[in-house]
């Protein structure tokens, strides 16, 4: 169970340009929930990725993970429990390492990175098994450099590396947003089985509001830091794009744009 | 032909700089100059040692061992302090020009030339034909640099090598990884500067004398030497990394002794170095730090 408690985050703070992203901002998410976050630019939704990781501080409140206060926790060690798969594909590779290297670097999370080969020779059958899961043909290029890879094969792989230790959260912050139509369906339809395999408590960053409605238990939407839409089970099920939309326009005419 | 053993020497002597210098710049990104400090370090560190009675042969793995310390000190700056990459360096090359003159006793030159060292000593007298003799140098140095290039070689593959390479190549995973990316820097600048040493603590025995002012220009050298080498032997099919920085060296100081025999003076050495390293940074459209094209 993840807990945030009290959030507050303020940037430029003591400035004229203070601004105040989150005030006694509250959330909880259970094991197992797989929750879709939408909002319209700036209204805290990736901050909040931030903040449950730990890449930006608090500047007040507390962060729980199964009653366990990680609030002051360095962002790497929390990595340990979380998978993170960015909005740049190339951020959850590495582009000058082969396939190979990659998957075992992601296959040595957790462990102790002493002067053992860097790849296990045995590992390789299972590397190439979880490769052809994807279905890109990934596991006949185990030699080739991620760095000629396109986008969405990198992110198919960021996303199989994020998942590939046993992790209690899957962050996904806009996963698809950089790749096309298609690739994006793609992705999706990998991270929701990756997801109900692996029982992952995920949280789901999206512009498409079609994903948020499709996948997932639970759909929070964000305005000025606070969640106007929050709702999960049979009640999410019901849950139309046009509603969303709805809101998102009510939200926009509040803001006078 | 003794043109061509010179040649060879200098660039072997230097290919174990160049490998130090490779791991911080092509691997981890980090334009380190402290190379410019931990070279003459090196230097002194076996000069002092030596004329304290101490055994050539260990002076280099002690020399080793200094490097990778002010490595260390460069790289706490860096992460710990939260200094730039660049200033850090300098910071660190800087403090260590004095640190040297202690190490040596206050001297700014210090000659060994009476001691034994590792080209010139009784064992090798005894065992090493007097036709050889004149290669003796070239085959040791050969020796190091191959034993050097394996290590490195052999610990890139492994899972704290691996590590190493994606710090450079992306920091961000490493964070993911739940790795702390500020230590990795750490042991690869005490690493890299390590091996800056040990080519001091080579030259230094190979010349026999301390110089406080062979530092200077180290970096550039260095970088050079790694940039023909990664970029311009590319060209030539698959050579690992490592064995084209050692051929770049070699090709780097063939170009300056070309430069010497055509009439420059050893004075404008220096001059050479900068001069040919922009030609080459030029040549290979490599005018800067590596652009994060990836990020």
């Amino acid at each position: 169970m993840l807990e945030l408690n009290h959030i507050h985050k303020y940037y430029n703070a003591g400035t004229v340009n203070e601004m105040c992203l989150f005030q006694d901002f509250s959330l909880t998410i259970r094991d197992g929930e797989f929750v879709s976050v939408v909002g319209s630019n700036g209204s805290g939704k990736t901050s909040m990725l931030n903040i449950i990781c730990g890449s930006i501080p608090l500047d007040d409140g507390m962060i729980r993970i199964n009653g366990k206060d990680i609030t002051h926790m360095p962002e790497y060690k929390r990595q340990r429990r979380i998978g993170r798969v960015y909005q740049n594909p190339a951020m959850g590779t590495c582009p000058s390492m082969t396939i190979l290297e990659n998957m075992a670097l992601a296959d040595n999370k957790g462990k102790s990175f002493n002067l053992r080969p860097g790849t296990n020779k045995q590992r390789i059958e299972f590397y190439r098994e979880q490769l052809h899961m994807l279905g890109l043909g990934l596991e006949d290029k185990m030699d080739v450099k991620v760095g000629v890879l396109s986008g969405g094969q990198r992110q198919a792989m960021a996303l199989l590396m994020s998942t590939m230790t046993p992790i209690e959260f899957l962050i996904l912050d806009e996963h698809t947003a950089a790749l096309d139509p298609k690739t994006a369906d793609t992705i999706m339809e990998l991270t929701d089985k990756v997801v109900k395999e692996k029982k992952l408590t995920t949280i789901m960053v999206t512009h498409n509001l079609r994903f948020a409605v499709e996948y997932g238990d639970r759909l929070l939407m964000m305005h000025q830091g606070q969640a106007v839409i929050d709702k999960a089970g049979a009640a999410k099920q019901q849950v139309r794009i046009d509603d969303i939309l709805e809101k998102f326009n009510e939200i926009s005419v509040e803001c006078g744009n | 032909m003794s043109i061509i053993l010179g040649v060879l020497e200098e660039g072997l002597i230097y290919a174990v700089m160049a490998l130090g210098v490779y791991i911080t710049y092509k691997i981890l990104d980090f334009p380190d100059l402290s190379v410019d400090g931990t070279f003459p370090m090196g230097a002194a560190v076996t000069a002092a040692l030596i004329l304290k009675g101490v055994h050539p042969a260990a002076t280099l793995l002690l020399a080793f061992f200094t490097g990778a310390l002010a490595g260390c000190v460069t790289g706490l700056i860096h992460v710990k302090l939260k200094v730039r990459d660049l200033l850090a360096g300098i910071i660190v090359m800087t403090g260590l020009y004095s640190i040297n003159l202690r190490i040596a006793g206050g001297k700014s030159n210090l000659p060994i030339f009476s001691r034994e060292n590792i080209f010139e000593n009784a064992f090798l007298e005894q065992h090493v034909p007097e036709a050889w003799s004149p290669y003796t140098a070239v085959i040791i140095l050969f020796a190091i640099t191959a034993v050097c290039k394996i290590l490195l070689d052999l610990y890139l593959n492994t899972r704290s090598g691996y590590l190493l390479r994606a710090t450079g190549d992306n920091d961000v995973l490493v964070t993911s990884l739940a790795k702390d990316k500020g230590m990795v820097r750490i042991l690869g600048l005490a690493i890299a500067n390590g091996f800056v040493a040990l080519s001091g603590s080579i030259y230094c025995q190979h010349k026999g004398f301390f110089e406080i002012s062979t530092g200077t220009g180290t970096m550039v050298m260095g970088l050079a030497s790694v940039i023909i080498g990664t970029k311009l032997l590319k060209r030539f099919g698959a050579v690992k990394a490592t064995t084209a920085v050692i051929l770049g060296t070699i090709v780097y100081k063939a170009c300056v002794s070309l430069a010497i025999a055509l009439g420059m003076e050893a004075s404008d050495l220096k001059l050479i170095t900068s001069v040919l390293f922009l030609g080459i940074l030029v040549a290979s459209g490599n005018k800067g730090r590596k652009v994060k094209a990836h990020a």
